[in-house]
């Protein structure tokens, strides 16, 4: 056990006896939030499954299939919703994304199907990479645009993104008059996901060693510092129960995604095309991860890495606490503002990608109310709309939570009126929990 | 200390007008190594607001800001640094939702070799630095807000003094402290003077000012009343000043 109390996450802990619970938390220094969105979204899953079980006589919730669909279909909103929370974060607000990712979709299609063709030939191998550059060149400068006009122009978040909700829902429309556009590269389609779009079990496996290195390296690099600063460090069996967690959370997901084969007229058309033998009892071939999912967790932990350890993350979590602050320190609080607003752009033109890229297409109606998801995800995560509060871990989360709610929904068989009823009362509950639990630790 | 040299800073009939108010008017004030310069006036005499102007914060409308002598153009906080002016405000400008080291660095972060910010050595150094200034700072790792006003504080000077300030800016520096903790800022104002810094100082106290500067210049209405040595005028001399916008009548002085 450590003396050191300021390490302690939970400061409402210290007033109370040790209880074993509290002395886990303060020795590992784990996140009750995090802790407490786990568990929330545990109790989700488990009830979705069991509801199915009871009710319906199958739980189809927890299983490697739904899992697995799940984290594809929640990479598109999640990756929004990592830029959301620095918009947030910073008193912000971004209701625009939506029409910019059914923007950017439709440029991009316009570009792979009309364009590129014509300028390089149809099936070229760089087409799905320019096709995307244009994606995210648009999207990028579209946030730019927007923070341009918030920063300099004076003129409210809220209605410049208002006004960029209408304007570019609109602008997706006449790119190509409305027309859906198809099909898309092949190549650009994995990114949508799809048991092509996924890495397959040895890939997967490849990724979970190289997470699991990550976990344990950054536990030993964290561990040389601390002792060499001669700060308190965890005790032994804690960091001992962080790598086991840790590497167990990994190596569970890969499990998982590997435990979800192909399904059938795939694996026989696979057959067909390649024409391998079928090994006695059947062919299984796993997914894997799927690539958009590897995308969501590439820039999840990009963005983690910008806000936790870059100077511009610092000044995002400043400029939220007290804008003036922040000024005062020579921080160019406005130029800060472009630049998130951009790389709020950047990643919605990323989304863009994955979300036509499953689709196969691109139609002008893309995307259409995904603002209003990703900012309850971010809400969800514990991103506080009063400014310099906010995870990417916890937005993307929130993703995992708004998804789960909808899909369990799906699954157990409730139609559309009682889902939006439902995931509308839960992020207002979500709210208010947080607010509670912000009171107690203060 | 003698005249003769050149000042530390000296501001020359400077103007600032917010929406046809004159919330500066033609002030003009020098600073010199070692010293330190007492601001007093009513609220709204314009203090804080000439302050700002020297230390980036508002860009004034006329007169010119030198420093050693030379012209300077401080057109933002981060110019003010460079000419090593580092400045408490009274509202402390503390990022509430981050902690002492991330406040007492901010816009100046220590980096590692890769560029990213390196916490436990910014900790560690706020760790020394809060040893010589408050040693029973411990809550290093909490935000800002979770801390007393005086702890607050400490982060705010902390963050001025860590720096290697040359010329100081101190507005209301002991508004929210307890009387050890004003002894501790006074006690820090005559070392940094000994040190060779130049102090500005805005206080409403205008018996802690008699004892901390070495003049004192009086404000009223954005207009600079005079300013005098403190051991030429008595307290109620400088009350006069502040009330009635009087200058001291100079027999009054023998």
């Amino acid at each position: 056990m450590t003396d050191n109390t300021a390490d302690t996450p939970a400061p409402a802990a210290r007033n109370r006896p040790d209880g074993l619970f509290n002395r886990f938390i303060k020795a590992t220094e784990m996140d009750t939030r995090l802790l407490g969105m786990i568990g929330a979204l545990a109790l989700i899953w488990v009830g979705f499954h069991l509801y199915g079980q009871l009710v319906n006589g199958f739980g189809a919730f927890l299983t490697p299939r739904n899992l697995w669909n799940l984290s594809v279909q929640t990479a598109s909103i999640g990756i929004m919703a990592t830029g959301m929370v620095l918009v947030i974060v910073t008193r912000h607000i971004d209701l625009s994304i939506g029409s910019v990712l059914g923007f950017c979709a439709m440029i991009m299609g316009v570009t792979q199907v009309y364009i590129l063709p014509q300028l390089i030939g149809l099936g070229h191998p760089l087409l799905w990479i320019l096709a995307i550059c244009s994606g995210l060149l648009v999207g990028t400068m579209v946030g730019a645009l927007h923070g341009f006009l918030i920063a300099y122009g004076k003129i409210p978040a809220f209605i410049v993104t208002l006004g960029g909700l209408l304007v570019w829902r609109g602008a997706a429309f006449l790119v190509a008059r409305g027309e859906t556009i198809s099909p898309v590269d092949p190549t650009f389609a994995l990114l949508g996901g799809g048991p092509y779009g996924a890495i397959g079990a040895t890939g997967s496996w490849i990724i979970g060693a190289i997470g699991c290195a990550a976990v344990l390296g950054m536990m030993w690099l964290g561990r040389k510092r601390r002792r060499g600063f001669g700060f308190a460090m965890r005790p032994v069996w804690a960091e001992t129960f962080l790598a086991i967690a840790g590497c167990g959370a990994v190596i569970g997901a890969v499990l998982l995604v590997n435990a979800y084969y192909w399904p059938k007229g795939i694996v026989k058309r696979h057959v067909a095309e390649t024409g391998i033998t079928v090994p006695e009892g059947g062919l299984f071939i796993s997914h894997g991860f799927a690539i958009p999912v590897l995308i969501l967790v590439a820039v999840a932990i990009l963005m983690t890495i910008l806000m936790s350890r870059t100077r511009f993350g610092r000044y995002v979590y400043a400029i939220g606490g007290n804008p003036e602050a922040a000024e005062l320190a020579g921080i160019n609080t406005r130029w800060m503002t472009v630049k998130i607003f951009a790389l709020t752009g950047f990643l919605t033109g990323l989304s863009a990608v994955v979300a036509s890229a499953r689709l196969g297409s691109a139609t002008n109606s893309l995307g259409t109310l995904d603002e209003l998801y990703v900012i309850a995800a971010a809400v969800i995560g514990g991103t506080s709309l009063a400014g310099g509060i906010g995870t990417i871990y916890g937005a993307v989360l929130g993703a995992f939570v708004m998804q789960s709610l909808q899909t369990g929904m799906v699954l157990i068989g409730f139609d559309a009126a009682i889902q939006q009823v439902v995931v509308g009362s839960v992020l207002v509950f979500a709210v208010f929990l947080d607010i509670l639990y912000r009171r107690n630790s203060k | 200390m003698t005249q003769t040299q050149t000042p530390l800073v000296e501001l020359r009939d400077i103007s600032i007008s917010f929406g046809g108010i004159r919330a500066v008017d033609h002030v003009s004030l020098d600073l010199y190594p070692g010293e330190v310069v007492g601001l007093l006036g009513h609220n709204g005499a314009g203090k804080s607001t000439l302050i700002k102007i020297l230390s980036g914060a508002y860009q004034r409308d006329g007169g010119e800001i030198l420093i050693d002598g030379e012209k300077a153009e401080i057109a933002s906080p981060r110019d003010a640094r460079d000419y090593n002016i580092e400045t408490i405000y009274q509202t402390l400008a503390l990022a509430d939702n981050l902690d002492a080291p991330s406040n007492l660095f901010l816009g100046r972060e220590l980096t590692n070799s890769i560029g990213f910010v390196d916490d436990a050595r910014m900790e560690a150094e706020t760790r020394k630095i809060m040893a010589r200034l408050n040693p029973n700072f411990k809550k290093l790792k909490e935000p800002v807000s979770a801390l007393s006003g005086g702890q607050r504080q400490s982060v705010a000077i902390a963050r001025a003094v860590y720096f290697n300030a040359r010329i100081l800016i101190m507005d209301e520096p002991t508004a929210a402290l307890g009387v050890h903790e004003t002894k501790m800022v006074a006690d820090l104002i005559q070392e940094l003077k000994k040190q060779g810094l130049g102090i500005f100082l805005i206080s409403h106290d205008t018996r802690e000012m008699m004892e901390l500067c070495d003049r004192v210049s009086v404000m009223k209405n954005g207009q600079l009343v005079g300013t005098e040595r403190v051991e030429d005028v008595t307290e109620d001399d400088i009350l006069s000043m502040i009330i009635m916008g009087k200058k001291p009548e100079p027999a009054a002085a023998h």
